[in-house]
């Protein structure tokens, strides 16, 4: 690793008047940033760590009955807190990674990033959830804007994620087997006003909604619905553990089995 | 360089560390304290499994400024009292759990984990939990039926000696 | 009842303890007072004239203490190759040069070119960021028949081609065997893959090198699994230290599964540096380094034919194997596809007439060496996937095939020039059927049918042949090593023994199991008998722990050591006892009179041996210490059959292990408990090369499954608990304690069982898929299956 200072601030404002310093870097629970600083593939001069501020953590409900999730939350709280609001999301949570990495890894730093093989950017978009920053609130369909690109600007901290709760979902995945990373997964939401189908570990563009499904589930909720429906491999993601045509053919079977898993 | 204090097994601990310096860094070569191991680089092995306020985590993912003022238990805090082998380790011993040790403080300390949440997993539960730990010399059998065991169930039905 | 002690008795492991609790001494714990430490700047390209590398920023970077390059070892030996293989028409292999930093060219991705010693290994990691290469890039050639073709970009200019060797075994057979073929009633052939692999010891490569100015002696400490040998190749070929300069001291190690065998650059330049610089110098390699500079595993491309008479009995084997070497040849890499893969063809089958041909070729890839198994797992797979193909062929029950060819009479000349001494394959494969619940199959088939899953079964046979030797035969087929083992054993005035053995202990749980042998041979208790290994300094010579030889070797050697203890000590006895030496009975630590009740304690002849008063003097030296080198008549031939069954996602491609059965017969057992964990540990490296692992370059040459993030490492949920069974057993005829080793088996007789039972399985669904390459991933399973 290059050498880098660290703040430790333990609030957001104090957070965010740290990120104005050069070459600042926001750091959550820091399970893939550090192994990228280890690569040195990043070369931050402060590493602004958000870990201390409680106003960033736990899980809570608004008045309009959202899951309200603080950046700096772990993945380990989410499984546990959220189970009773939203089982489906703590389900999601308490599959990310491992043990240890669900210790210390947080939901802003895995939004944050949108790795396109991450899993959290799957359960916001499929959950039409609002990214709240240090100054604004974006809806999750504005927010992922492909392969590790988002809507945040230079130095914008998420601080929070709100959830609407639908009557039922699920995070359906199979797993990449070295990264442990999903290959695919799918996350279905039913909402009173309709489905939405969000894909992570396919597309060269990141996580994404699948309209079609998100369709023929809205008027019929069962696993038929989608059995017909295909997606285009070319632009997915193709390497060493898939190409694009079977990473494709998996977008149609996690999203058949999160169905099924609702019933 | 940044004094960092924290307690680690029980004891007071101390030093001035670099913003890089990992917490794994820190107890092996400025505390000496070198059962905790590092076995990758993508935080993926779980060789360096440390408990920091009570919770597993890899310690070569975690800076050492941020474990300040925390508790941290690693693998030479885990033995009983008297020096003896505690339930997990004795059980690692009974079930021959180990091979070449590389893996096995970062196993143990996981175990430790794992019984605190769940204090009598199946099968499953064991193998998914270790997801985050990876052994090249056991092949799994004999780590997963030494934590079954420590967690007091009968492991007599698997195979093998 | 089990035994509670001595040979046969699951004792616990002694060394656990320290394991357990922190206090194992890894070589990366070891720090000495002063150090400093190395960073090496690697290839990131695979081919390219080096025309310059630029140190000038570098030099004055904060804490730099020296860099070097090339230049600086322009006058030290390259790196030794251990066996030199004769091809078909008797002329030796190519051998190109192998330099400890790279000299004119860099021919892999990983290759150092640079090392810069610095107070810290962060400061050695930023002077090299500042170093400055000049490399022009050329074509890079990584397919192995791309690679011998005329006209392909050569990895060594001075050598006429990339071809290493080609190997013809037994080339006077050649005829007989193309005949047969033109004879038979029925021939099947199948082409495939044995994937690359990387060994992935949990723990990375680390030297310490330490050079001490007064007595002008150097140490190195590294991770190594025979530092007798690296004293030797090291000192000898690489920079000329003699040995009685020269320590090398190999402590607690961290797994090794071959790749810590070959002695590497890293060894040699902390050792050459720590002198250089006066001061130690460390290198701890990342996981990441380790990917590209550990050598790498299997690689062979093969064709193999089997031909059959009317009667279903094998009449001819055929092999045509391409296998890569890398770049360069790492210390052991031109025995693995010849001699540890040519002599196995047979398996455990009686085929009269046999024919391999190997090509090594070298590609612009990391080196490519022994790894678990080496050479056996490839000849294993190919064969029992033949067998299996050609079972389905003939509509004939695989097992059935099998049995009916099995080699039933011992001892047995193969036609690839080995001489099996034991084994009694039909039992193991009798004892299999048992634990696989054949019966039962049907059943659990149609329960994931139920759960619209597929389920297959499959089996195979292994042969393995360990402790490979005698020297003087290794010497003609081109080792350039003896394969011999040292014990000393010396017994201390008050009872108490230590074995110094060359054998070294990297998980196998030897300070354990050596123990209990020898406190069998003397009936002692095992806590009076200490292990040591790993320390040129300590122990005579070693040839160290590979090839499942420790205890058939090492092991030999102490207990003939051992023998020699007692002898001597009985002659003690016979003093003491008034009584003459042929009548003086060893047994549970005493010494007596056979048939009378006149007898003296252990404790007490060793102390006579060390206070002479009432002694022998005239006929006997005091002292008790002996040391023995046992050179093996034969190799040892384990073997086993195993059975897997797998369930398959056909919408996923997904494969999982639901049962996997394992009948070996290692001969006499010394500690049960291990032997099994050895298994274990086998099939888990087998069923990852089956199903996950996976080494792949892209035609560049750049190594893209680079770490754990897309290198598959099996996990814990990715295996089941294992049904392992040693109880056939068929002695060894020809070493002392009956053994024949056991730390390969698991891994050299697990692939088949496994790609057979995905193709039964994909077969049940309809698909009748003639092969599926490895690893099996779910993503060729789904193309197979789809295609």
């Amino acid at each position: 690793m290059y050498n880098f200072d660290v703040e430790r601030p333990s609030t957001i404002q104090d957070a965010v008047k740290a990120m104005g310093r050069e070459e600042a870097q926001p750091m959550s629970g820091g399970q893939t940033l550090i192994p990228t600083l280890k690569a040195r593939l990043a070369a931050p001069s402060v590493l602004v760590s958000l870990t201390g501020i409680d106003e960033m953590k736990g899980v809570c409900l608004d008045d309009e009955g959202r899951v309200c999730i603080g950046g700096a939350t772990t993945h380990a709280t989410v499984a546990r807190e959220a189970e009773a609001h939203y089982p489906a999301l703590a389900s999601l949570a308490a599959r990310i990674g491992d043990p240890a990495v669900r210790n210390r890894g947080t939901i802003g730093g895995s939004i944050a990033n949108n790795d396109p093989s991450a899993c959290y950017p799957a359960g916001a978009l499929g959950s039409g959830a609002t990214i709240v920053t240090n100054n604004r609130e974006i809806a999750a369909d504005d927010y992922f804007q492909g392969m590790f690109e988002t809507a945040l600007e230079e130095g914008e901290i998420v601080t929070e994620v709100k959830f609407p709760v639908p009557t039922a979902a699920h995070y359906e995945k199979i797993l990449q087997p070295a990264s442990r990373f999903p290959l695919v997964a799918a996350f279905v939401a039913k909402f009173s006003d309709g489905v939405r189908v969000a894909i992570t570990g396919a597309s060269n563009d990141g996580v994404f909604r699948w309209a079609e499904a998100e369709q023929a589930l809205s008027s019929n909720f069962s696993p038929d619905a989608v059995a017909g429906l295909s997606l285009d491999g070319s632009n997915m993601i193709s390497d060493l553990h898939g190409t694009g045509a079977y990473r494709a053919h998996l977008c149609g079977v996690m999203t058949k089995r999160a169905v099924a898993a609702i019933g | 360089m940044t004094q960092v204090k924290m307690t680690v097994n029980g004891k007071d601990a101390s030093g001035d560390v670099e913003g890089r310096t990992l917490l794994a860094q820190f107890l092996r070569d400025d505390l000496g304290l070198t059962g905790t191991h590092i076995g990758c680089d993508t935080s993926q092995c779980g060789a360096c499994v440390v408990h920091v306020n009570g919770e597993a985590v890899k310690a070569c993912t975690m800076l050492a400024v941020e474990a300040d003022g925390a508790e941290v238990a690693t693998i030479e805090g885990q033995a009983n009292a008297d020096g003896s082998l505690n339930v997990i380790q004795q059980a690692f011993q009974d079930h021959h759990g180990l091979q070449c040790g590389f893996c096995t403080p970062g196993m143990v300390m996981s175990a430790a984990a794992l019984l605190k949440e769940n204090p009598k997993p199946t099968e499953a539960d064991v193998r998914h939990y270790l997801d985050g730990n990876i052994c090249r010399c056991t092949g799994y059998h004999n780590i997963v039926k030494a934590i079954m065991a420590a967690s007091g169930q009968d492991v007599s039905a698997i195979a093998a000696e | 009842m089990p035994k509670d002690g001595g040979i046969g008795a699951s004792s616990k492991r002694r060394e656990d303890v320290r394991f357990l609790t922190g206090n194992g001494n890894y070589t990366d714990d070891i720090n000495l007072r002063g150090q400093a430490y190395v960073h090496f700047l690697r290839s990131d390209i695979a081919h390219g004239t080096l025309k310059s590398v630029d140190t000038s920023a570098a030099e004055g970077m904060p804490g730099v203490v020296q860099i070097f390059t090339g230049k600086d070892f322009e006058a030290v030996g390259g790196m030794p190759c251990g066996w030199q293989v004769t091809d078909k028409h008797g002329q030796p292999m190519q051998e190109p040069g192998h330099p400890v930093l790279a000299q004119g060219k860099v021919r892999h991705v990983g290759e150092p070119i640079a090392a810069v010693v610095a107070e810290t290994y962060e400061q050695a990691r930023d002077a090299a960021e500042a170093i400055v290469l000049d490399i022009d890039e050329l074509p890079a050639v990584v397919d192995m028949k791309e690679a011998v073709k005329d006209g392909a970009p050569k990895v060594h200019d001075d050598l006429t081609s990339n071809l290493c060797y080609d190997w013809g075994f037994v080339e006077e057979n050649k005829g007989a065997v193309d005949e047969a073929f033109n004879n038979a009633a029925h021939v099947t052939t199948l082409e495939l893959t044995n994937n690359r692999l990387i060994a992935n010891p949990m723990e990375p490569r680390v030297a310490v090198g330490d050079y001490s100015r007064s007595g002008g002696e150097h140490t190195l400490y590294t991770t190594s699994q025979n530092p007798h040998v690296i004293r030797l190749l090291m000192g000898a070929f690489v920079l000329g230290i003699p040995e009685h300069k020269l320590r090398v001291v190999a402590p607690d190690v961290g797994g090794g599964f071959g790749t810590k065998i070959f002695h590497y650059q890293e060894e040699a330049f902390c050792t050459f540096a720590a002198k250089a610089c006066n001061r130690p110098v460390k290198w701890t390699s990342t996981r990441s380094e380790a990917f590209m500079s550990d050598a790498h595993g299997r690689d062979h491309v093969t064709k193999i034919e089997l031909a059959l008479d009317a009667d279903n009995n094998f009449t001819a084997l055929r092999t045509d194997t391409y296998a890569n070497m890398g770049a360069y040849l790492s210390t052991f890499a031109p025995s693995v596809p010849t001699w540890l893969h040519g002599t196995l063809m047979a398996g455990n089958y009686k085929t009269p007439l046999i024919y391999v041909n190997v090509k090594a070729v070298f590609t612009n890839t990391v080196p490519v060496d022994a790894y678990r198994g080496a050479g056996r797992p490839e000849a294993t797979y190919q064969l029992e996937r033949l067998v299996d193909k050609a079972a389905h062929e003939l509509g004939v029950d695989p097992i059935a095939l099998r049995r009916q060819n099995f080699i039933t009479e011992f001892p047995y000349a193969t036609p690839v020039a080995v001489e099996y001494d034991t084994g009694d394959y039909v039992a193991t494969m009798d004892k299999l059927e048992e634990m696989a619940d054949i019966a039962g199959f049907a059943a659990r088939r149609k329960e994931s049918e139920a759960k619209g899953k597929l389920r297959g079964f499959g089996v195979n046979c292994y042969i393995e042949a360990c402790g490979i030797a005698p020297s003087n035969l290794v010497g003609q087929l081109g080792a350039r090593a003896g394969l011999y083992e040292s014990a000393t054993v010396r017994v201390n005035a008050t009872g108490g023994l230590v074995v110094m053995t060359g054998s070294h202990s990297h998980g196998q749980g030897h300070e354990t199991s050596f123990a209990q042998v020898v406190a069998e041979m003397i009936g002692i208790d095992e806590n009076m008998i200490e292990i040591v290994h790993g320390d040129t300094a300590r122990t005579p010579m070693g040839m160290g722990t590979y090839g499942s030889r420790s205890i058939a070797v090492g092991g030999s050697a102490m207990v003939r050591a051992t023998e020699k203890i007692i002898a001597k000590a009985k002659k003690i006895a016979s003093h003491l006892l008034e009584a003459s030496e042929g009548d003086i009975e060893l047994k549970d630590g005493a010494f007596s009179v056979a048939g009378t009740d006149k007898s003296v304690a252990w404790g007490d002849v060793t102390l006579a041996a060390y206070v002479p008063h009432n002694y022998p003097l005239e006929d006997i030296e005091p002292g008790l210490e002996e040391t023995a080198f046992y050179d093996p008549s034969n190799f040892t031939y384990p073997s086993g059959a195993y059975a897997c069954e797998v369930e398959l996602d056909p919408e996923t491609g997904q494969v999982t292990i639901e049962r996997f059965s394992a009948a070996d017969d290692f001969g006499n057992i010394i500690n049960p408990m291990i032997v099994t964990g050895q298994v274990h540990g086998g099939l888990a490296q087998g069923i990852g090369q089956a199903l996950l692992e996976n080494c792949v370059y892209d035609s560049d040459g750049q190594l893209l499954s680079a770490s754990y993030m897309d290198y598959a490492m099996p996990r814990a949920a990715d295996l089941p608990f294992y049904d392992v069974d040693h109880s056939c057993q068929t002695p060894c005829t020809h070493n002392p304690l009956g053994v024949k080793g056991c730390g390969e088996a698991g891994a050299i007789g697990s692939p088949p069982a496994v790609v057979n039972a995905v193709i039964d399985a994909m077969r049940s669904g309809g698909k009748d898929v003639a092969h599926i390459d490895m690893p099996v991933s779910p993503a060729r399973v789904w193309a197979a299956m789809n295609g």
